[in-house]
C-alpha cells in the first residue's frame, strides 16, 4: 500500500484544473515534486527519524482535496472570533485552504506586507521567484506532496529596516464540512534589520470531519533581522498536521521559534534552521500538553553553518492518558565554526504510565572551540511535592495540575509578548484544568460576533 | 481532640511504630523527644497522611472522626497542619498562588465562599508579619532557594495562614540560628490558644525553653515509653536517653 498514491493520481488526473486556477509560479516546480514523488513512500512508524510516528497511516485515509478551489463560506472573521487581550494585531484568516483578509489588516499598511501567493507573484514577482520553494526540500514527500497540489499560500514581507509595529496574526481554522486535507503554504521574508512578530494558531471547528494540514513554512531571516513565530496548535482529536518549517538566518539575526501544541490529535512537526551568518541568536522552544489519545512528534534539526552563533532550543512535554510523545533534535556544528554555543534540552512529565515519550538528542560537531551542550530527562511529578501539597489542603488533582503548569512555566516565560504570554499562562491553566478539551473550551474566551 | 491507639505502622515492610497511645486535649503542647530512629518523624508523616507509610494496626481518632480513613488533604481540612522537617522546594509555583489555591480549597470544604484577592492579600500581609517573612519570599516560588531558616519561617507563615486546630511541628528547630529560632517560637506562641493544640517534635531541650510544653513524651524503638511534665525535657538534657534505654530493654 502507498497512501501517497491517490494523491499522484488525483495529481495526474487534474494536472489541467489546478495550474490553471493556480499562480504560474506555483506551476514551476510541480514537475519537479511529482517526479520525487514517483518511487516515494511515506514513512512507517519505526523508520529512520519516524520512531514512533506512523505517516503513512495519516496520509491513508481518503481525504478531499479541493482541486477545483470551491469557495467554502464567506468570512472566517463572522463566526470565529479570537482575541489575545491586549494584544492589538493585525488578523488573517485561513479557512480550510482559503486566505481571507480581515478589517485589522489595514493597521500595519506601508509597512508589511501580507497577501495571498495570487496577488503576491502580481505585485512582488521578483521575490516570490527568489525564495518561493528554495528552502524547503523536496526530498521530504510531505514537502513534495505540498509543492505538488499547493493552489495558494501566504506571502509576508517585511522591507529593509522596517519595525512592524503590531504583530500579525493568523488564524487557520478548519470547518468544512466533509474530510479534507489541505496544502497550507506560508513564505516569510523579512529584510535587513527589519522586525516582525508572527502568531499562527490552528483551530477546528468542526469537531466531527478529519482534516489533514500538510503545511510548509518558509522563513528568511536576512541581515540584523528579528524574527518571533509562535505557531500554536489548538484543534481536535480527529485533526492531524504535518508541518515543515525551514528558516534560513543570516547575519546577525535573531530568531524564535516557538511550537505550541496544546490539542490535537496527530501532529508531526518538523523544524530545519539553517544558520548561515556569524552573530546570530536562534531560540527554538517547544511545548506540548498531551492527553486522551493525542500523538505529538517534534522534529528538529539546526545547523551551525558560520562561526560565532548562538542557539537555545528546548522541548517540553507534559503527557498523560495514553499520549503519545515524540521529539528528536539534531544540532550540528559544520567544520571551521569556532565559538558556536549551542544549547539543546527536552524534559518530558508523564503523568501516567500508560503515556508514551520518545526522546533522541544528538549533537554533531566538527569544530573544536565550541560549547555545546544537550540533555533529556523523562519522569514522573515530584511525590514529595504532591504530598506537601496535599498536608496543606490542596486536592491531589489539583497540586498535580499545579505541577504540570509549573513545569512548562519557564516556556511560557520564553514568549517575547507579554500580552500572548499571559494570554498562553492563562490557555495552559485552562488546559490542565481539563476545560479546555477542544476547541469549544478556547472559544469560551473568545468573542463570538 | 485527638486519640491515638495502639498505632502500629510500617515502611517498606519494616515496622516503625509499634503501639503508640496519646491523647492530646485542646489547648495543650505536647513534646516528643527520643533518640534518632525512634520514629518520631514518621509518627507525624502518618498523623498527615504520606502515601509512603502503611498504617498496619490501630486507630486515630480527631474530634470523633476516624482520621486515618481521610486523604492527607481532607485531614488538613479538618485542620491538621505539619511543619516539615525538610520543607520541600516546589519551582515554578508561586508562594501566592500556593497559598490562595490551599486557602480557597479549604473554604470549599467549610462550604465557604472563596477570598477576594484583596482579602486574600491582606491576610497574606498580616500573616507573613507573625514571622517576619519578607514580601520577597512571598512572591517567589514555594521555598525555592530560601536559606533554612526562611523555610522554617515560611512553614509557620502556612500555619498561621490556615489556622489549624492540630499543629505538628517536626524538627522545626533543626538548622536554625538562635535569632531564627526566637522569630518562629514567637510565631508559634502567637498562633497558640486554648481550642488549639501543638506537638512538638524535637531532639533537644533548645526549643522547648521557648515554647513551653505541657507533657514530654519519649519515642524509643515505635513506642511511647515515657510520659511526664515539662522537667523530663531538662532531665534527659542532662542525662541523655541512655537510661531510658536501658531501662526499657531491661523489661524486654
Amino acid at each position: 500500500m502507498n497512501a501517497l498514491k491517490q494523491y499522484i493520481d488525483l495529481y495526474d488526473e487534474s494536472q489541467a484544473l489546478i495550474e490553471q486556477q493556480s499562480p504560474a509560479l506555483l506551476n514551476k516546480l510541480r514537475g519537479v515534486a511529482r517526479e520525487r514523488l514517483q518511487d516515494a513512500k511515506l514513512p512507517r512508524k519505526g523508520s529512520e527519524d519516524y520512531e514512533a510516528t506512523d505517516l503513512e497511516t495519516v496520509f491513508a485515509h481518503d481525504y478531499g482535496v479541493n482541486v477545483n478551489r470551491l469557495p467554502f463560506e464567506a468570512d472566517p472573521a463572522e463566526t470565529f472570533h479570537c482575541d489575545v487581550p491586549n494584544m492589538s494585531t493585525c488578523l488573517y484568516y485561513t479557512s480550510n485552504d482559503a486566505f481571507h483578509s480581515s478589517a485589522t489588516a489595514e493597521r500595519n499598511i506601508g509597512q508589511v506586507v501580507v497577501e495571498p501567493f495570487s496577488m503576491a507573484a502580481v505585485d512582488y514577482p521578483e521575490l516570490m521567484d527568489a525564495y518561493y520553494g528554495k528552502l524547503a526540500s523536496l526530498n521530504d514527500p510531505t514537502v513534495a506532496l505540498n509543492t505538488l497540489l499547493v493552489q495558494d499560500g501566504l506571502f509576508i514581507y517585511v522591507p529593509d529596516g522596517v519595525v512592524a509595529e503590531r504583530p500579525i496574526q493568523l488564524v487557520n481554522i478548519f470547518n468544512a464540512a466533509l474530510d479534507m486535507m489541505v496544502q497550507r503554504r506560508l513564505l516569510i521574508v523579512v529584510g535587513k534589520n527589519a522586525s516582525i512578530k508572527l502568531l499562527a494558531c490552528d483551530h477546528t471547528q468542526s469537531p466531527d470531519y478529519h482534516y489533514l494540514n500538510n503545511q510548509v513554512v518558509e522563513i528568511v531571516a536576512m541581515q540584523g533581522s528579528t524574527i518571533d513565530y509562535y505557531d500554536m496548535e489548538e484543534s481536535t482529536p480527529l485533526t492531524s498536521r504535518v508541518s515543515s518549517i525551514y528558516v534560513d538566518q543570516h547575519e546577525g539575526s535573531n530568531v524564535l521559534i516557538d511550537g505550541i501544541t496544546l490539542v490535537n490529535g496527530f501532529t508531526r512537526n518538523n523544524f530545519h534552521v539553517e544558520v548561515n551568518g556569524e552573530h546570530t541568536e536562534t531560540q527554538l522552544l517547544g511545548m506540548t500538553i498531551a492527553s486522551g489519545e493525542q500523538h505529538v512528534d517534534n522534529h528538529t534539526f539546526i545547523s551551525h553553518n558560520a562561526p560565532r552563533c548562538h542557539s537555545n532550543e528546548m522541548f517540553k512535554y507534559v503527557l498523560d492518558d495514553n499520549a503519545v510523545g515524540a521529539f528528536a533534535g539534531k544540532i550540528l556544528v559544520k567544520p571551521d565554526c569556532p565559538r558556536v554555543e549551542a544549547y539543546q534540552g527536552n524534559r518530558n512529565l508523564c503523568g501516567a504510565p500508560t503515556a508514551k515519550m520518545y526522546t533522541k538528542p544528538q549533537l554533531e560537531i566538527y569544530t573544536d572551540d565550541v560549547m555545546c551542550s544537550h540533555g533529556s530527562a523523562v519522569g514522573q511529578l515530584d511525590e514529595e511535592a504532591l504530598f506537601y501539597m496535599r498536608t496543606r489542603g490542596i486536592s491531589s488533582s489539583e497540586a498535580r495540575r499545579l505541577l504540570m503548569q509549573a513545569f512548562v512555566a519557564d516556556i511560557i516565560d520564553g514568549v517575547r509578548m507579554d500580552a500572548l504570554k499571559d494570554r498562553l499562562h492563562y490557555l495552559v491553566e485552562k488546559r490542565f484544568a481539563g476545560t479546555l478539551s477542544n476547541c469549544a473550551g478556547c472559544m469560551a474566551a473568545c468573542k463570538k460576533k | 481532640m485527638l486519640v491515638i491507639n495502639d498505632l502500629r505502622a510500617s515502611i517498606e515492610d519494616k515496622e516503625i511504630l509499634k503501639g503508640v497511645n496519646l491523647t492530646v486535649k485542646p489547648g495543650e503542647v505536647h513534646a516528643i523527644m527520643g533518640p534518632n530512629g525512634s520514629g518520631k518523624s514518621t509518627l507525624s508523616a502518618v498523623l498527615t497522611g504520606n502515601p509512603a507509610y502503611t498504617v498496619t494496626g490501630g486507630s486515630v481518632s480527631f474530634y470523633g472522626k476516624d482520621l486515618l480513613a481521610l486523604s492527607p488533604e481532607d485531614r488538613a481540612h479538618e485542620g491538621i497542619f505539619l511543619s516539615f522537617q525538610y520543607p520541600v522546594e516546589i519551582p515554578g509555583v508561586s508562594m501566592v498562588n500556593f497559598m490562595r489555591t490551599a486557602m480557597n480549597e479549604k473554604r470549599k470544604y467549610m462550604g465557604e465562599e472563596p477570598l477576594s484577592a484583596a482579602d486574600f492579600l491582606k491576610l497574606m500581609r498580616e500573616k507573613r508579619s507573625i514571622v517576619q517573612l519578607d514580601n520577597k519570599l512571598a512572591s517567589r516560588a514555594v521555598n525555592e532557594g530560601f536559606s533554612g531558616g526562611e523555610k522554617k519561617r515560611n512553614e509557620i507563615f502556612q500555619m498561621a495562614m490556615l489556622e489549624p486546630r492540630l499543629s505538628i511541628l517536626d524538627e522545626t528547630d533543626s538548622g536554625l540560628d538562635i535569632d531564627a529560632l526566637r522569630i518562629v517560637a514567637s510565631g508559634v506562641n502567637t498562633l497558640k490558644s486554648k481550642d488549639n493544640a501543638t506537638i512538638v517534635i524535637t531532639h533537644y531541650q533548645r526549643l522547648l525553653d521557648y515554647i513551653k510544653p505541657d507533657f514530654v513524651h519519649v519515642l524509643y524503638k515505635g513506642r511511647i515509653v515515657m510520659s511526664a511534665g515539662p522537667e523530663l525535657a531538662l532531665e534527659l538534657e542532662e542525662k541523655g536517653y541512655d537510661w531510658i534505654k536501658e531501662q526499657v530493654d531491661s523489661q524486654q
